[in-house]
């Protein structure tokens, strides 16, 4: 991995710094910074002994910069790319067996999401009575993401949804 | 469902709506408009009236309404209920819909009144939800447009005050959007501008509508001036609320270079925007408003729960 002041690699020099892997995930197109995020999203697959390899801040010529996961012998599963979306939403995941690419899918963010994001108005029904009132949010959004709070209609903004679950 | 079906219907927003919707609560409301006689349309319900905020109008209108259709009223009184002790909105709204067979809501809280909405089987009005909606109010304030002024489209509109947090403001906007007005000026000091989402949501639905900051601009085209109040309890910052405290006031003076014919309504209570003076204008139509609440919400009652059990 690429330390100090140096030059970040590219995208072919991505290949020589992590091997491939023979079953797992890669997750690529994931903004500059988040790896971490996408990791803690994901569950946190290292503490369950699955072997991760981060790559980040690579050039990108799509993104300018980006980072890599892999997951090694862990599949992402549907649920959890759409989950990815909230927080790298140009991520795209393939999945791996025996070193062949067995399935390409696309962070698509989901129309509705149930108790994952808080509203951030302070006086939402669903803030107030969150015990009984789990939140829910409707896609308004895909770029820059955002979703709104079907309780109050407030919105939620791309920043905010990577801090409350980055 | 059909494009007029009132029948065990929740009313949370004006938005969910039609015009036609709209048009039939307002000639039905016209037949209650007048002497009231003894009415028994009502007679075998019960309506729960659950204000966990203070109110007059609304909450009195309803419980007029409903004793005039011959309904009986149970009220919750969150200051002598289980409240005090912590009861969640969610245990509370399933009691009231155990013992009653349609609950008029006020709560502080945005989205309360759909919240309740989803749990209770019975029907859920909407008596205002923090700052967000008030559609009886509304559906009350353009009953009173079109029997003042004779219609509700093609006339100007101007909303003066507290357009941020005032509920009835912006659900006056709202109802709006279901008919053509002229123009609607939305006057009120920087702070006070309605929140994004209800610009982004009046843009949407197509609202022809300006943003001022002076009423002397504008008053000589209105037709229509509603006025609310700052609402002070709603500021999360005190300080804020000091800031903007008095920025407007409708004086007979202004109100003199007002356009021939002009109404002024007001949800009430008022506070220092509408002093006591305008009281003996020509203009002044806040009273006939409020008064025209218990026709309305009786309308409104009949409409959702009348007409025999289904």
């Amino acid at each position: 991995m690429s330390r100090g002041g140096g030059r970040p690699p590219n995208d072919d020099q991505t290949t020589m710094l992590v091997r491939k892997i023979p079953d797992g995930s890669v997750i690529d197109h994931i903004a500059a910074g988040k790896a971490l995020s996408v990791l803690r999203l994901l569950g946190n697959p290292q503490e369950n002994g699955f072997t991760i390899a981060l790559v980040m801040n690579v050039s990108s010529s799509k993104m300018k910069r980006k980072d890599i996961v892999k997951v090694e012998g862990m599949e992402v599963s549907q649920e959890q790319v759409q989950r990815l979306a909230l927080i790298a939403p140009r991520a795209s995941v393939n999945i791996v067996r025996a070193y062949r690419v067995v399935a390409k899918r696309n962070a698509v963010p989901p129309r509705t999401l149930r108790g994952i994001l808080s509203c951030t108005a302070p006086t939402c029904v669903s803030v107030r009575e969150k015990d009984s009132a789990p939140s829910i949010f409707f896609l308004s959004g895909r770029s820059p993401l955002k979703y709104r709070c079907k309780y109050c209609g407030r919105e939620l903004t791309e920043k905010e949804i990577s801090s409350q679950l980055g | 469902m059909s494009r007029d079906a009132w029948k065990g219907r929740d009313v949370i927003s004006i938005l969910d709506f039609s015009r036609p919707e709209l048009e039939s609560l307002f000639a039905a409301a016209n037949e209650f408009v007048g002497p009231p006689r003894p009415r028994k349309d009502l007679a075998d319900y019960i309506v729960a009236t659950a204000f966990f905020e203070p109110s007059t109008r609304t909450r009195l209108s309803f419980t007029t309404a409903a004793l005039r259709l011959g309904a009986k009223v149970i009220d919750l009184s969150p200051d002598v209920s289980s409240i005090l002790k912590g009861e969640s909105l969610h245990d509370t709204t399933m009691m009231l819909e155990g013992y009653s067979d349609l609950i008029v809501m006020r709560h502080p809280s945005e989205g309360a009144a759909l919240l309740a909405a989803e749990l209770s089987a019975v029907p859920v009005v909407n008596g205002g939800d923090g700052s967000q909606h008030h559609p009886t109010q509304a559906m009350l304030d353009l009953f009173t447009v079109k029997r003042l002024k004779g219609k509700i489209d093609g006339l100007t509109y101007t909303v003066l005050g507290d357009n941020r947090y005032a509920r009835s403001a912006t659900s006056f906007l709202y109802g709006l959007t279901k008919f053509r007005p002229k123009m609607v000026y939305v006057v009120s000091p920087e702070t006070l501008r309605p929140r994004d989402e209800v610009t982004k949501q009046l843009k949407g639905l197509g609202l022809r509508f300006e943003q001022r900051s002076d009423l002397e601009q504008v008053i000589g085209s209105t037709d229509v001036l509603y006025l609310t109040r700052i609402q002070k309890e709603r500021f999360p910052d005190p300080n804020e609320y000091e800031k903007v405290k008095g920025s407007y006031k409708l004086t007979k003076d202004v109100l003199a270079r007002g356009k021939g014919g002009m109404i002024v309504l007001h949800p009430l209570p008022r506070s220092t925007e509408l002093p006591y003076e305008v009281d003996s204008s020509k203009s002044a139509a806040y009273m006939t408003q409020a008064h025209l609440g218990v026709p309305l919400r009786m309308a409104l009652l009949q409409k959702i729960i009348g007409g025999g059990r289904s």
